[in-house]
C-alpha cells in the first residue's frame, strides 16, 4: 500500500470507530429498552438517533472540572489512556482482506500489550481522584484486569497453535474451512468471558459497580474526560467483539453475496449485541467471587484446554 | 404454665402493692405501673416470658387531663414487651417526676433498647442511666430542645423563620463529621489501618437518605454505625396538632410502600378507642387494598434487591405490574400510593362498578409473572451466590433484636401477626404462612416471594366473598359524619357539624393496635385525654428495629456484601425515621 492509502485507512477506520462508539450510546439504550419493556431514547430524531449528538454536546459542553483535592496531571492523562490504548489496539485488526492499518507478524502480542496498558487508566483514575470509593473502584479493578489478563492470553494460544502465526490476517486465512470456535470453543468462551471482564461491563463491572461504589474509579470524573472513559468503555466493547471474530467467527470470511468487510461488521455488531443483553440479563458477582472463579475455574480450563490443543496439533503434524 | 395474670401477681408480690399498679386499658393489654428503681429488676424478670422488646417511647403527661385515677407523673416511659408463647403484649409504664428525669437503661437486658432510648431521650430529654452511647438519633445533633416535650413547638411558623447563615452552615457541617473515637473505633490495629467510608446519605444502594459508616479493613467490614434520622418528619408530634380524622393521610406516608395498610394501623387502635364495630365488608375491602400494597411493597422489594445485586432488568418488569396493582387502586381509591382511603370506622366510599373485573384480570394475570420471576432471579445462579449464607441470623438473634415479618419467618419461625392475632377479619381467610430455614439473604426473599402469591389467594377470596353490608360503620365518631337525619334535625345538624369542623372527640384512654404490615409488624400507640386530637401518637415501625440489626449482622462481610443485607432486610426510610 501507498503512504497515501495508508493515511485515507488509518482516517476511515479512526472515523468509524469514534463514530460506532458513539453510536452506541443509541444501540445500547435502545436495545436495554427493548428488552426492558420500555422505549429508550425516542425523540431526538429519526428513532432517537440523535440522542447521540445531544449526549457528546452535552459532554463537551460541561465544565471541565478538576476535584481541588486530585493529583491533577494523573487525574487528566487517566481517561486518555483507556481511549488511546483501545484505539491503538485497533491498528492491527484486518477489517478485510485489504483494510488494515499496521500488518504486524505479532498482532496478537500487540493486542494483548495494549489491553495490559489499558488497565493503567483504572487504576491512575482512581487513584488520582484522591476519593475512597474511586480508590477501591482502582483496587478491584487492577486485580480483576490482572487476573483475567492471563486467561485472555492463555485461551488465545489455542488459536495460534493451530494457525501457526499471531498475525491476525494469518489467523483469518487460517479459518476459511472451519471457524476456530469450532475447534477452539473452550478458548472461545474464556476470551469472551475474560473480554466482558477487560471491558468491566456487567456482570463484571466490579470497578464501577454502580449500587455499592456509585461509579468506582471514575466517580470524580465529569464532562469530557468521563466521556473519554464512556468512548474508552464502548470501543472496548467494539475491540472485543471485533477480536472475538477475527480468532474465532473467520473475520471478514463469509458467502461472496456480501463484501468482506459487510460481513465484519455483521458479526461485530452480533457481538455488541451480546454485550448489551449480557448487561440486562445478568446480576454482579461479588468481587471475591469473580477472582476466584477465574483462578479456580478459567484458569484450570485454559491450561486444559492448551494441552489438548498442542497434543492434537503434535499428533497431526505428525501423521 | 404462667400467663399475663401470674406474673402479675408475682410482680405484685415481689416489689410490694406499693410499686405495682395495675391500669386498667380498653386494649385489654395488662398494664403495669412499676417504680423506675425496679425497671431492670422487671425487666429482667419479664424477659424470660416476654423475650421481644416491641416497643419504648416517652410520653409527656403534663398537659394531660382526665388521668382517671393514674399515678402522678411528669414522664412515663412506656415498655411494650411481647411473648411468643402467651401471644400477648405486657405494658410496663414508669412514671417520672422532674423537669429533664432519668431512669436506669435496660440496654443490659434488652440489647435493642438502645435505639429507643435514644429516641426517648431525643424526643423528651429522659436520660437513660449506664446506656452505652446516648445521643440524639432522629433529631440534628445541633437540635436545641426535644421537639415531643409539650412546650416545643409543633409548627413552623411558631419557631420563625429559617435562616442558614455561613457560621451555622459550617457548625452543622461540622456536626456531621464523623468522629471515630466517639463511637469507641479504633483508627489503627495491630496490623492495619482502617479505613472509613462513608456510605450515604446519598448513596444509590441505600434506598434513601440513610447513612451507614463503615469501618473497614480493605474491604472488610469491621464496625458499622448507621445514621439516621434524615428522613424525620415529625409525624408523631403531627399526631398530636391533627384531629384523629385529619390525621389519616400522615400515615399514608410512614411505610410510603405500605399505602392504605398504614391507615389500618393506626385506626384500629383509634376505632379500639372509640369502641366502634366495623361492618364485614368494610373489613373486607380493608383486607383486600392492604393486600394488593402488601404485593406492591414486595414488587418493589424485589426490583430494587435485584438492582442492588446489578441486575438491571428486573426492576421494570415489577414496577409495570406494581402499575397495574395501582390502576385498581386508582381506580377504587382515586390515589396511588397514599390513597388516604381508610375512615374512621370503615372506608371513604363503596367499591366502584366494575372493581371485580379490575381484580380477576390482575388474579388471573400475576402468578404467571412470579414464575417469570423466580425463573429470571431467584434460580439464578449467581443471584444465589450474592445472597446464599449471606447476612445470617438465627431465630433467637431475631427475637433478641426486635426483628418481626418476613426477617423473622426466614429464620424459620412461623409468625405471623394476621394468623396469630387476627385483626379485621383475617381469621376468615384461608393462608399460609411462608418460612425458610436459613434465615440469610436468600431466605428472606425466598419468604417475601411466597408471601406474594399467599397475598393473591386472600385478594381471589376476597373478590369471590366480598359481603355485602355498610362500607362504613353506623357510629356517631365516624368520619365524616353521618348525614342522613341532618336537614331534619337540629341535634343531628349540630353534631354533624362539630365532627366535621372539629373532628370526632375520641373517649380518653390508651390503646395499640399491631398488625402484620409489609414489612414486620406495625403499631400505633394512642393516648387520647377526651380531645379532638391524639394526645399521643407513638409509632411503632419494623423498619427501625431491623436497622439496628444491620451493624451487627453485617459484621465481617464485605461492602458488596452488605448491600445484599441491606436490600434483604427491606425497610423504607420513613418507616424508620418517621
Amino acid at each position: 500500500m501507498s503512504t497515501a492509502q495508508h493515511i485515507w485507512t488509518v482516517i476511515g477506520v479512526l472515523f468509524v470507530l469514534l463514530n460506532i462508539a458513539a453510536g452506541l450510546i443509541w444501540v445500547e439504550r435502545r436495545l436495554l429498552a427493548l428488552w426492558q419493556d420500555r422505549l429508550g431514547p425516542n425523540r431526538a430524531g429519526p428513532l432517537g438517533l440523535l440522542i447521540v449528538l445531544a449526549d457528546t454536546l452535552k459532554l463537551f459542553f460541561k465544565e471541565d472540572w478538576i476535584p481541588p483535592f486530585a493529583s491533577k496531571a494523573i487525574f487528566v492523562v487517566a481517561p486518555a489512556i483507556v481511549a488511546g490504548t483501545v484505539l491503538i489496539s485497533f491498528v492491527i485488526i484486518p477489517f478485510a482482506p485489504n483494510i488494515v492499518v499496521a500488518d504486524l507478524n505479532i498482532g496478537l502480542l500487540f493486542f494483548l500489550a495494549m489491553s495490559s496498558i489499558g488497565v493503567y487508566s483504572i487504576v491512575l483514575g482512581g487513584w488520582a481522584s484522591n476519593n475512597k470509593y474511586s480508590l477501591l473502584g482502582a483496587l478491584r479493578g487492577a486485580s480483576q484486569m490482572i487476573a483475567y489478563e492471563v486467561f485472555m492470553g492463555l485461551s488465545l494460544m489455542g488459536v495460534v497453535m493451530l494457525s501457526g502465526s499471531f498475525n491476525l490476517g494469518a489467523i483469518v486465512e487460517a479459518q476459511r474451512d472451519l471457524w476456530f470456535v469450532v475447534t477452539q470453543p473452550v478458548g472461545f468462551l474464556v476470551f469472551f468471558i475474560a473480554g466482558v471482564a477487560e471491558t468491566h461491563r456487567l456482570p463484571f463491572d466490579i470497578p464501577e459497580a454502580e449500587s455499592e461504589l456509585i461509579a468506582g474509579f471514575h466517580a470524580e470524573y465529569s464532562g469530557m474526560k468521563f466521556g473519554m472513559f464512556f468512548i474508552g468503555e464502548y470501543l472496548g466493547i467494539t475491540l472485543i467483539s471485533a477480536m472475538t471474530v477475527t480468532l474465532f467467527f473467520g473475520g471478514w470470511l463469509g458467502p461472496s453475496f456480501l463484501p468482506p468487510l459487510v460481513w465484519f461488521i455483521l458479526k461485530t455488531f452480533f457481538f455488541i449485541g451480546v454485550f448489551i443483553l449480557l448487561r440486562a440479563s445478568l446480576p454482579r458477582p461479588r468481587y471475591d467471587q469473580l477472582i476466584e472463579y477465574g483462578w479456580k475455574v478459567l484458569l484450570p480450563l485454559v491450561l486444559a484446554n492448551l494441552m489438548i490443543t498442542g497434543a492434537v496439533a503434535l499428533y497431526l503434524k505428525d501423521s | 404454665m404462667h400467663d399475663s395474670k401470674s406474673i402479675l401477681l408475682h410482680l405484685r408480690t415481689t416489689f410490694g402493692e406499693d410499686g405495682v399498679y395495675e391500669q386498667k386499658t380498653i386494649d385489654q393489654i395488662p398494664t403495669v405501673w412499676v417504680s423506675k428503681n425496679n425497671i431492670i429488676a422487671v425487666a429482667t424478670y419479664l424477659k424470660t416470658f416476654y423475650p421481644l422488646l416491641y416497643d419504648l417511647c416517652g410520653v409527656d403527661e403534663r398537659d394531660r387531663s382526665r388521668k382517671n385515677g393514674l399515678p402522678s407523673a411528669d414522664f412515663t416511659v412506656v415498655y411494650h414487651f411481647f411473648s411468643f408463647d402467651l401471644n400477648d403484649f405486657i405494658r410496663i409504664k414508669v412514671g417520672l417526676h422532674g423537669e429533664y428525669p432519668s431512669i436506669p437503661s435496660i440496654t443490659s437486658v434488652y440489647v435493642n433498647a438502645n435505639w429507643y432510648e435514644r429516641e426517648a431521650y431525643d424526643m423528651f430529654g429522659i436520660t437513660f442511666e449506664g446506656h452505652p452511647h446516648l445521643t440524639r438519633i432522629l433529631m440534628p445533633l445541633t437540635w436545641k430542645g426535644h421537639p415531643l416535650r409539650k412546650e416545643h413547638p409543633a409548627r413552623a411558623t411558631e419557631m420563625g423563620p429559617y435562616q442558614l447563615y455561613d457560621e451555622k452552615a459550617d457548625i452543622e457541617m461540622e456536626a456531621l463529621r464523623f468522629k471515630p473515637e466517639e463511637w469507641g473505633l479504633k483508627e489503627h490495629s495491630d496490623d492495619a489501618d482502617f479505613m472509613f467510608l462513608n456510605i450515604g446519605p446519598q448513596h444509590p444502594g441505600t434506598h434513601g437518605v440513610l447513612r451507614i459508616i463503615l469501618q473497614l479493613d480493605g474491604e472488610d467490614i469491621v464496625e458499622a454505625v448507621p445514621e439516621i434520622g434524615f428522613h424525620h418528619r415529625g409525624a408523631e408530634k403531627m399526631g398530636e396538632r391533627q384531629s384523629w380524622h385529619t390525621y389519616i393521610p400522615y400515615t399514608d406516608r410512614i411505610d410510603y410502600l405500605g399505602g392504605v395498610m398504614n391507615n389500618l394501623a393506626y385506626l384500629l387502635a383509634v376505632e379500639k378507642l372509640a369502641g366502634i364495630e366495623i361492618p364485614d365488608r368494610a373489613k373486607t375491602i380493608r383486607v383486600m387494598l392492604c393486600e394488593l400494597f402488601r404485593i406492591n411493597s414486595h414488587l418493589v422489594w424485589f426490583g430494587t434487591f435485584a438492582q442492588d445485586l446489578g441486575q438491571l432488568s428486573p426492576v421494570f418488569y415489577m414496577f409495570t405490574d406494581r402499575e397495574k396493582i395501582f390502576d385498581i387502586i386508582e381506580a377504587v381509591c382515586g390515589g396511588r400510593m397514599h390513597p388516604n382511603w381508610f375512615r374512621i370506622g370503615g372506608v371513604a366510599q363503596d367499591l366502584p362498578n366494575g372493581w371485580d373485573k379490575l381484580v380477576r384480570d390482575f388474579v388471573n394475570y400475576f402468578p404467571k409473572q412470579l414464575r417469570e420471576y423466580d425463573k429470571m432471579v431467584m434460580r439464578n445462579s449467581l443471584f444465589k451466590a450474592r445472597t446464599r449464607g449471606i447476612g445470617i441470623y438465627t431465630r433467637e438473634e431475631a427475637i433478641e433484636w426486635g426483628v418481626t415479618g418476613a426477617g423473622l419467618r426466614a429464620c424459620g419461625y412461623e409468625w405471623d401477626f394476621r394468623k396469630k392475632r387476627p385483626y379485621s377479619g383475617y381469621e376468615n381467610f384461608d393462608f399460609e404462612i411462608p418460612i425458610a430455614h436459613n434465615g440469610d439473604c436468600y431466605d428472606r426473599a425466598v419468604v417475601r416471594v411466597e408471601e406474594m402469591r399467599q397475598s393473591l389467594r386472600i385478594v381471589e377470596q376476597c373478590l369471590n366473598n366480598m359481603p355485602e353490608g355498610l362500607y362504613k360503620a353506623d357510629h356517631p365518631l365516624t368520619t365524616p359524619p353521618i348525614k342522613k337525619y341532618t336537614m331534619q334535625d337540629i341535634e343531628t345538624l349540630i353534631t354533624h357539624f362539630l365532627n366535621v369542623s372539629w373532628g370526632p372527640v375520641i373517649p380518653p384512654g390508651e390503646a395499640m393496635s399491631c398488625i402484620e404490615a409489609t414489612k414486620g409488624a406495625n403499631s400505633y400507640y394512642l393516648v387520647s385525654d377526651g380531645n379532638t386530637a391524639s394526645y399521643r401518637t407513638r409509632i411503632r415501625t419494623p423498619s427501625f428495629a431491623h436497622l439496628q440489626m444491620v451493624p451487627y449482622i453485617g459484621k465481617g462481610y464485605t461492602v458488596a456484601d452488605l448491600l445484599s443485607i441491606l436490600g434483604s432486610v427491606d425497610y423504607v426510610l420513613a418507616d424508620i425515621d418517621r
